[in-house]
């Protein structure tokens, strides 16, 4: 990572989120797109592209602005759905049936209890050791649903799991769910933003960059780590509950290492730097996955979304973001392409 | 009590297998920082081959043979076509090995399918032994744990009686100055790389043969390193040894005595050693 902190690219009010005419055009476009596109395209690509958006924001949160690249976001947001299941109601009637408003703050407490004890575990040892530790802690939880049949029921999980019916509105619809996974997700990105500009944010990013040092001036390094792992895991969560909905299931394929691993290429993809990144990542993902069928054999989607993840590590580290950025620059001057380069 | 001793030695039996599996990634990840993420690909990669080849040839040996080799020749690509170019990006060559192992399970699945595969070991290791209080013992699992030791001290004497073995540990404490002082380290690099991966296709013949082949295993090989190298110590293969033994043996006595919590003592093995020795038992800090 670089030395100096880099703060987003114009030097914007705290609180403002300087708004621009491009952002008003690209939000009433996101408005306006489920009333012009086909049921199949508001929930299958906008709302999916919106909720892992989410999840792998919280990823961008950790990794861009704390340095702390964590492969267990979607294990997190697996733990809310699990528990959205267990607290609420579900097709196997092996839930505990509490109402709506109570199952989701609970689920949401969990997860984000799961996700301290993940950042206590884990802050302790710093750079490349946490990916490990994620990682173990994701295909972990992972056998551990599988093998567990007392709270997760095993290998099956759980399935008729739905958006609740609330003000008279059925937010599994596709019109209300797409709504509803927009205000997560812009809830989510701007709260991203502030906390970016806030002191906490200033202060998570003087530690990715030297932590010795803001020890010594007298920040608790591990503190600010696990408080963003907690932050970072309220947002996987929200992500979470929205994935189930729409899949209406969760099961132990729910945090295999397919779907942990989707969420890290999504970051990627779109870049780890800035907050809208894993957004476009998982449009891009999303989109990919829907059509690339079309021109290879649909069992081989994995060798083929692998392959852009390799050609988007070897050539741009900054994911198609930065990819748009080294053009830009290369087309005003023939400046060099800006690299992502630890230490 | 004889439920005991047969799970007591099922657990050795698996700790032999991990330890196996998770030299190669603990050598490689102290010399050279690289966090090998396909290396349970590694493990899966070199058991098909070794399959094929011992299918073939009607010969387990050569399986065993062309398992280590296919793979050491796997990892000698890998470092001197990618990993020589980003040396020191330890973030970039973790995400290239997560790509490399998404690419390499998917098409393992294509081509050797979702079927389970069983080798055909000799006939006088795939015979029982009588042991003390526990009657039979299949010999094959007690075979592996002599392989494991044989290997662990075979190992030891590389690293620490061999010029090529003072060399790596000399680049594990500082590659800088094993650089300066007129060494190659890429060649060194090469040649542990080499010899990590090749470990793994080992263990994948040799584990292969002892339970099965099937498409998953890879992430069970690589959660198994990945513990077993967290808490023994990453870099250190002693340290491997140690983890080896603590995660087979709390996996075996978890399954026996509380199936479905089984996961759940590999895992607080884990915290509770990263919580007092957050670098593992044997690791020195980074």
């Amino acid at each position: 990572m670089s030395v100096s902190i880099r703060l987003p690219s114009s030097p914007l009010p705290v609180l403002g989120l300087g708004l621009g005419p491009q952002h008003l055009l690209l939000l009433a476009g996101l408005v306006a797109f489920p009333l012009i596109a086909s049921p199949f395209w508001t929930m299958q690509i906008g709302a999916q592209s919106l909720f892992l958006g989410v999840i792998a924001l919280s990823l961008m949160f950790l990794a861009g602005y704390g340095g702390m690249v964590s492969l267990s976001q979607m294990t997190v947001a697996g733990c809310a759905g699990y528990m959205i299941a267990v607290i609420g109601t579900n097709s196997a009637n092996l839930g505990l049936g509490w109402p709506w408003w109570a199952a989701i703050p609970a689920s949401i407490a969990v997860a984000v209890v799961f996700a301290l004890l993940i950042g206590l575990i884990s802050v302790r040892t710093g750079g490349i050791y946490t990916i490990m530790i994620t990682l173990a802690i994701g295909v972990a939880f992972f056998y551990f649903t599988r093998q567990n049949y007392a709270i997760f029921n095993g290998h099956s999980g759980f399935a008729g799991l739905m958006a609740p019916v609330v003000f008279g509105v059925n937010w599994h619809d596709p019109l209300p769910f797409y709504y509803l996974s927009l205000v997560v997700a812009l809830l989510s990105y701007g709260a991203v933003l502030y906390l970016s500009r806030a002191t906490f944010g200033l202060t998570l990013q003087a530690i990715r960059d030297n932590p010795r040092r803001m020890n010594a001036l007298g920040f608790n390094v591990t503190l600010h780590r696990v408080v963003a792992h907690g932050f970072a895991g309220f947002i996987a969560a929200l992500g979470g509950i929205l994935y189930v909905w729409l899949n209406g299931r969760v099961s132990p394929g729910t945090i295999d290492i397919g779907p942990v691993i989707s969420i890290l290429i999504i970051a990627v993809l779109g870049g780890l730097r800035t907050p809208i990144g894993p957004f476009i990542g998982a449009a891009i993902f999303v989109l990919l996955r829907n059509f690339a069928i079309d021109l290879i054999s649909p069992e081989r989607f994995n060798t083929f979304i692998g392959l852009i993840f390799l050609g988007i590590v070897l050539v741009s580290p900054d994911g198609v973001l930065g990819l748009w950025q080294s053009f830009s620059r290369w087309a005003t001057s023939a400046g060099a392409a800006g690299g992502w380069r630890r230490k | 009590m004889r439920l005991f001793l047969l799970t007591t030695l099922n657990g050795l039996t698996l700790a032999a297998l991990y330890f196996l599996v998770a030299s190669g990634f603990t050598l490689v990840f102290g010399l050279m920082r690289n966090v090998n993420l396909a290396h349970g690909s590694l493990y899966l990669l070199g058991a098909y081959i070794g399959y094929d080849v011992a299918d073939a040839s009607g010969s387990w040996y050569l399986g065993v043979v062309a398992g280590f080799l296919s793979m050491a020749l796997a990892g000698l690509l890998m470092q001197l076509v990618i990993f020589r170019h980003m040396a020191g990006q330890d973030l970039r060559q973790t995400l290239v090995t997560i790509g490399l192992s998404i690419v390499l399970a998917d098409l393992m699945l294509a081509i050797w399918g979702g079927k389970t595969y069983q080798f055909n070991p000799p006939d006088w290791l795939y015979s029982a032994v009588r042991v003390p209080f526990i009657r039979a013992y299949p010999i094959y699992r007690l075979a592996l744990l002599v392989a494991a030791i044989v290997i662990g001290i075979g190992l030891w004497l590389f690293l620490n009686r061999t010029r090529i073995g003072m060399m790596i540990r000399a680049g594990v404490d500082d590659r800088a100055m094993l650089s300066a002082s007129g060494v190659n380290v890429h060649r060194v690099f090469a040649v542990t790389f080499a010899l990590g991966a090749g470990l793994a296709g080992f263990a994948g013949v040799v584990g292969g043969t002892a339970l099965s082949i099937a498409p998953g295993e890879d992430v069970r090989y690589l959660l198994a390193s990945l513990v077993v190298v967290i808490v023994g110590g990453m870099g250190s293969v002693a340290g491997a040894a140690i983890g080896a033994l603590l995660i087979g043996l709390a996996e075996t006595f978890g399954l026996a005595y509380s199936p479905t919590y089984g996961v759940v003592y590999t895992f607080l093995i884990m915290v509770v050693v990263l919580a007092f020795r957050p670098q593992g038992i044997l690791g020195r800090p980074a």
